[in-house]
């Protein structure tokens, strides 16, 4: 097991490496000099000059990425261009949105994406279970961000349960910031949940043709506690996988959601970013997001192998 | 065929059928602007009703379709044009560094989400459709890749193959003569799936503004602009949604139609 989660720690080193040259580069071939950027065209030589060795802009291409990486190791993300304060800071603050809109759509999915794949799995080929399939299929083929303004037209504007967009901070208190991220939190999780619940339902399907489940139903078991006490348990370990991959899908998928609530989270701040041209940001935005995704598949990939033993010799 | 098949098939060319007519006619310009007119809710005149500018919605939708398909398609396009060669490449030499590079090499891509690589693409060359479609292809090059080295390794364990090696036939023509027609039907079912995926990455790339520039018409686009006309003209958003869902749906339907009927043990198991 050590030996296994040794390997793969160095691959996600160099993943993680590779990344971080890859945005670098991307970055590095952006047309336009923020410094010129931020001063107009107006600006004298020497302001430039100036400017560039305060923002760190005149070193080598190679000192600039060692320094980059290096800071972000020590939890540095560099200062941003146009607010010139420190990129962790904006991070952290938005993160606080971002955050926990991901962890809320992640719970709705699963609450709604477990009982019904578990429902469908036990009645398979049943109208229940068609009727679930074809929620699913819809669900799947319903943009998130589309859903989320449908939400806005019923939950805000008709029903006058929500408010439209923005967020409450959560000095406001607990309840009221989840509040404000519920209608957004509804429309992420929707699209994942109709995935999760797909899984969650051939995952049970295969597990209920399992030799323990008829032993489990010889030895007197009703069809309700053979499924809850052996088939819904052995089906979790690929769902587990699936939810863990979604998670940062839905950090991912925030950034569009954000747009439509205008919820001052890591999404608008990369687009904010954008059309300012403060590419520190966005590089270290992006850096942060693929970091996320690659560690989190670690960790899943770690949780599994120490699950099931015979993953340990796959690579 | 299953009902599956037939729906997919029949919901997916009506799209592709409104794409193409669009070349030809629509109901109406779709860049006409026609202030008088604007806001109508759908009509015997305009069938989806008007914009905020007057303009046809119904014509809108049609060009519309066409964004959508030709993003998606190429994007499709771009992956298997470099995803099937690498996965097969991998699998010729399996276990040798080129195997474990492009393998590798897909794991970092798909460790970028679409939307990530999207952004950044754009926070460098600026928005628009080509941009979009160079997104959205990157991320389809590692799922074609995986599938087809996937598909790919077992065949070589097969005896036709080692009959093909014994009669003196290199890697590379094995590959093209006995694998590639084998993986075939899977990249079929494959490409269905992706192209809708890249309908919904469009969707979400241009409603974000970073997809195709108007006056190109495209869903996303016509979605972002509704959305603060919404509470008063609901149908300026219900109408392109419902074109992405319908689209959507289709494609999703058709590639699980064509997965069971590609796939004659499927077939057997059913029956």
């Amino acid at each position: 097991m050590l030996r296994y989660a040794l390997k793969r720690l160095i691959s996600l080193m160099i993943s993680l490496a590779v990344a971080s040259v890859v945005i670098f580069a991307v970055i590095e071939v952006a047309p336009g000099d923020p410094a010129s950027f931020m001063l107009g065209v107006n600006a004298q030589e020497d302001t430039l000059a100036a400017l560039r060795a305060e923002l760190g802009l005149d070193g080598s291409k190679i000192q600039r990425y060692f320094s980059w990486v290096g800071g972000m190791l020590m939890g540095d993300f560099g200062t941003s261009y146009t607010y010139r304060t420190p990129v962790s800071q904006m991070i952290a603050d938005r993160l606080w949105v971002s955050l926990p809109l991901a962890l809320y759509a992640l719970t709705l999915s699963t609450l709604i994406a477990f009982p019904a794949g578990i429902y469908a799995a036990a009645r398979r080929g049943k109208p229940g279970d068609l009727t679930v399939m074809g929620a699913t299929q819809l669900g799947i083929a319903v943009p998130n961000f589309w859903f989320a303004m449908m939400l806005v037209l019923i939950f805000a504007i008709n029903l006058r349960w929500f408010n439209a967009g923005g967020f409450a901070g959560w000095d406001t208190g607990f309840w009221t910031g989840l509040h404000s991220l519920t209608l957004p939190a509804i429309a992420l999780a929707l699209p994942q949940a109709a995935i999760l619940a797909r899984v969650m339902r051939s995952s049970l399907l295969d597990i209920l043709g399992e030799d323990f489940m008829r032993t489990a139903r010889a030895k007197g078991l009703t069809r309700r506690q053979a499924l809850w006490r052996h088939g819904v348990r052995n089906a979790l370990i690929p769902v587990l996988t699936i939810i863990g991959l979604q998670f940062s899908f839905l950090l991912a998928g925030s950034i569009i959601i954000e747009q439509v609530f205008y919820l001052p989270g890591l999404g608008r701040l990369v687009f904010q970013a954008i059309s300012a041209r403060d590419l520190i940001v966005v590089e270290s935005v992006v850096m942060l997001l693929v970091f996320a995704v690659i560690t989190v598949n670690f960790l899943v990939d770690l949780a599994y192998a120490a699950v099931d033993p015979r993953l340990r010799s796959r690579t | 065929m299953s009902r599956n098949l037939i729906l997919g098939a029949a919901l997916s060319s009506l799209v592709v059928l409104a794409a193409l007519v669009s070349f030809v006619w629509t109901p109406y310009d779709y860049a006409a602007l026609n202030i008088p007119d604007k806001l109508q809710p759908p009509n015997a005149q305009h069938w989806f009703g008007t914009d905020h500018f007057g303009r046809d919605m119904f014509s809108m939708i049609m060009v519309g379709a066409r964004t959508s398909i030709a993003v998606a398609l190429v994007a499709v396009g771009i992956g298997m044009a470099l995803g099937v060669p690498l996965g097969l490449a991998a699998a010729a030499r399996k276990g040798s560094w080129l195997d474990e590079v492009i393998m590798r090499g897909n794991d970092l891509v798909f460790a970028f989400p679409s939307l990530v690589i999207a952004i950044l693409i754009t926070a460098v060359f600026g928005a628009g459709a080509i941009n979009a479609i160079i997104a959205i292809g990157i991320f389809n090059i590692p799922v074609f890749a995986r599938i087809t080295r996937g598909a790919a390794l077992s065949l070589w364990e097969r005896e036709f193959i080692l009959a093909a090696r014994v009669s003196g036939k290199g890697a590379a023509r094995i590959s093209a003569e006995h694998i590639l027609p084998n993986v075939a039907n899977l990249l079929i079912v494959q490409g269905t799936i992706q192209f809708s995926l890249g309908i919904l990455a469009e969707a979400g790339l241009s409603y974000v503004g970073l997809g195709a520039q108007p006056p190109t018409p495209s869903w996303g686009r016509m979605l972002a602009d509704a959305q603060t006309m919404v509470s008063f003209a609901p149908h300026l958003a219900l109408i392109p949604g419902l074109a992405i869902i319908v689209t959507v749906l289709g494609l999703n339907l058709l590639g699980d139609g064509l997965r069971d009927w590609l796939d004659p043990r499927i077939r057997v198991a059913r029956a």
